[in-house]
């Protein structure tokens, strides 16, 4: 078979006629995924190649799109939470916060102190996890085995903190509109605190393995560059936009749930390549493991769920002694919240940049609309500017470094 | 000392969000609306003038909303509502540190938005996934195809008339029993 009838047939596999057009002759075609084990997922590349030069890179998601902004919509507001933990299945208590704090802005309710200081610390742990997979996987795409091993070792640990005190151990539907699901476990203060006196040792263990290693430096310095215009055209955020230079935190900028409380530095570097995006990371790491242990030293007790009553439950004792407490009660468990009508953009500081939640309330009992602006989603569009001109070795470099977790981006 | 503004200054005074005022200013006409609640704006605005708008938004020195943070589209349904969709925008402002949602309303049967593309790279993918899920189309855009759905899939599955997606089971009451023959 000619070359040009293979393309032709690679081009009709994916319906995209209008792009035909503009394949050269001259040059090959490959396609990089959905089932490749660099792509983090089943994310799948189309690049054309000139040798070994990426001249153009489309990427195709939506291999594992399974509906869940229109499931959210057929749920009540408080069963939608678990919806939330399946998207970026690598920041599930992030996705959690995310959406109840969205929710909550819709009713207005407060959140106790206790609830507020295990929300920080929850999520924080879940950027350490994040970003532990994320350098894991990142150094095994360019060939460095053990940091995979050492990173999955602190990684379970962390895992068992979840599976401690919420029961499980990646979707997690801990955090709930209105507060906790459940109090924090009794032991969990102590061992996240254990956790956190051993962490930092561990980061030191994987810049021993990377960051003045030359074989990494010369796979990720100047690789996958994008410049703070480019990135913040693109919409890019997170970790990507901070290692183009400019300090955009939203933990920072616009804090929610107190994290202007805490007493931390947002990392940024200036050259914009994966070695930046990686030593972002990584600094970000020991600034996470900075505030869990100021939050754990200010845990308060009290209760972990709002007394607002259109969210919470009426106490045992009072629906013993009252009619209305007990159909309230009644209508809760059987119906779900109610929240006014309205709607609201509320965004997070995720792993991986903004994830926000534009949520539409009818005044009934489940979301009238949810969309979730996934930083995955977005950020992967950054994706082809990295990557065309540049050898098609490095492609695995710049799909690594901008951390997609394909979960989210097809929600 | 009286706290209570005078008559007259009350009336002329625009408490609007600046973006509003600014927007009026410089471009008269294009903005239908503003609404306030929970502390955040929404700014409803002409469908057709959604570029010179946003254009707008970002370029105004005073604003400088410089990033489109989030592109998205409700449907509206039977909810006594015309016209049926909104296609929201969520801007960013880095230099004020503060956000402001633009809406445009899409009538049934004209779903058609010009699109923001050209003006914000990171539009693009996102107007794809509305025109995945809700079936509105964005003149301009330079590679309006599906984005998440499979590129043969016939409905728009985020719009209130497309029920969620099952596969039905064969069980007696739903499959006839076999006729002898």
């Amino acid at each position: 078979m000619a070359m040009t009838e293979v393309q032709d047939q690679l081009e009709g596999n994916v319906g995209i006629g209008d792009l035909a057009p503009r394949v050269r002759q001259d040059t090959m075609l490959i396609n990089m995924g959905p089932q490749h084990p660099s792509t983090h997922g089943v994310l799948r590349l189309q690049l054309e190649l000139d040798g070994e030069t990426v001249v153009k890179c489309t990427p195709h998601i939506g291999y594992v799109h399974t509906g869940i902004e229109k499931t959210i919509e057929n749920r009540t507001w408080q069963q939608a939470v678990t919806c939330t933990d399946r998207m970026d299945y690598l920041c599930p208590l992030i996705n959690n916060l995310g959406y109840a704090l969205a929710v909550e802005k819709l009713l207005g309710c407060e959140i106790p102190p206790r609830a507020q200081v295990a929300r920080v610390i929850l999520s924080e742990l879940t950027r350490l996890a994040s970003h532990l997979v994320w350098l894991g996987t990142h150094a095994i795409d360019l060939g460095a085995m053990s940091v995979f091993l050492y990173c999955f070792r602190e990684r379970e640990g962390i895992m068992d903190l979840f599976d401690l005190t919420t029961g499980q151990r990646m979707m997690t539907s801990y955090i709930r509109v209105g507060g906790l699901a459940l109090d924090l476990h009794p032991d969990f203060p102590e061992r996240t605190a254990q956790f956190c006196r051993a962490f930092p040792a561990h980061i030191d263990e994987y810049e021993a393995l990377l960051t003045n290693n030359e074989i990494w430096q010369e796979r990720t310095q100047g690789v996958g560059v994008i410049t703070k215009e480019q990135a913040i055209a693109l919409g890019v955020t997170g970790p990507s936009l901070r290692a183009t230079g400019f300090e955009w935190d939203l933990r920072k900028q616009q804090p929610y749930t107190g994290f202007e409380q805490y007493d931390f530095v947002v990392p940024t570097r200036t050259a914009g390549d994966c070695y930046a995006r990686y030593q972002v990371r990584i600094q970000e790491m020991r600034e996470s493991v900075k505030i869990i242990e100021q939050a754990l030293s200010k845990l308060p007790g009290g209760p972990f769920r709002t007394s607002d009553r259109r969210v919470a439950l009426p106490p045992r004792m009072e629906i013993n002694t009252s009619m209305e407490s007990l159909i309230h009660h009644f209508k809760l468990v059987t119906e779900g919240v109610r929240v006014p009508a309205g709607e609201v953009y509320v965004a997070v500081e995720s792993p991986r940049g903004e994830l926000g939640f534009y949520v539409v309330s009818d005044g009934t009992n489940h979301p009238y609309r949810c969309h979730v602006r996934e930083p995955s989603f977005v950020n992967l569009q950054a994706l082809p500017p990295m990557m065309e001109g540049r050898l098609i070795a490095d492609a695995v470099a710049c799909i690594g470094s901008l951390d997609p977790v394909i979960g989210g981006t097809d929600r | 000392m009286s706290i209570e503004a005078k008559p007259e200054q009350a009336e002329t005074a625009d408490t609007r969000h600046p973006a509003a005022q600014r927007l009026d200013a410089a471009l008269p006409g294009a903005l239908h609306r503003t609404l306030e609640q929970r502390g955040q704006t929404v700014l409803v605005v002409d469908r057709e003038r959604i570029r010179d708008v946003l254009a707008s938004l970002r370029d105004d020195p005073a604003l400088r909303f410089g990033m489109l943070a989030d592109l998205t589209a409700v449907d509206y349904l039977g909810m006594d509502r015309e016209p049926r969709f909104n296609v929201v925008y969520n801007l960013l402002s880095f230099a004020n540190n503060n956000r402001v949602t633009v809406k445009v309303e899409v009538p049934e049967g004209d779903e058609v938005v010009p699109s923001v593309t050209p003006d914000w790279p990171t539009a693009n993918w996102l107007e794809r996934e509305v025109f995945d899920m809700m079936g509105i189309r964005f003149s301009g855009h330079p590679d309006l195809r599906r984005i998440l759905m499979p590129h043969d899939w016939q409905t728009n599955p985020q719009r209130k008339d497309v029920p969620l997606g099952e596969e039905p089971v064969a069980f007696s009451d739903n499959v006839p029993p076999n006729e002898p023959a």
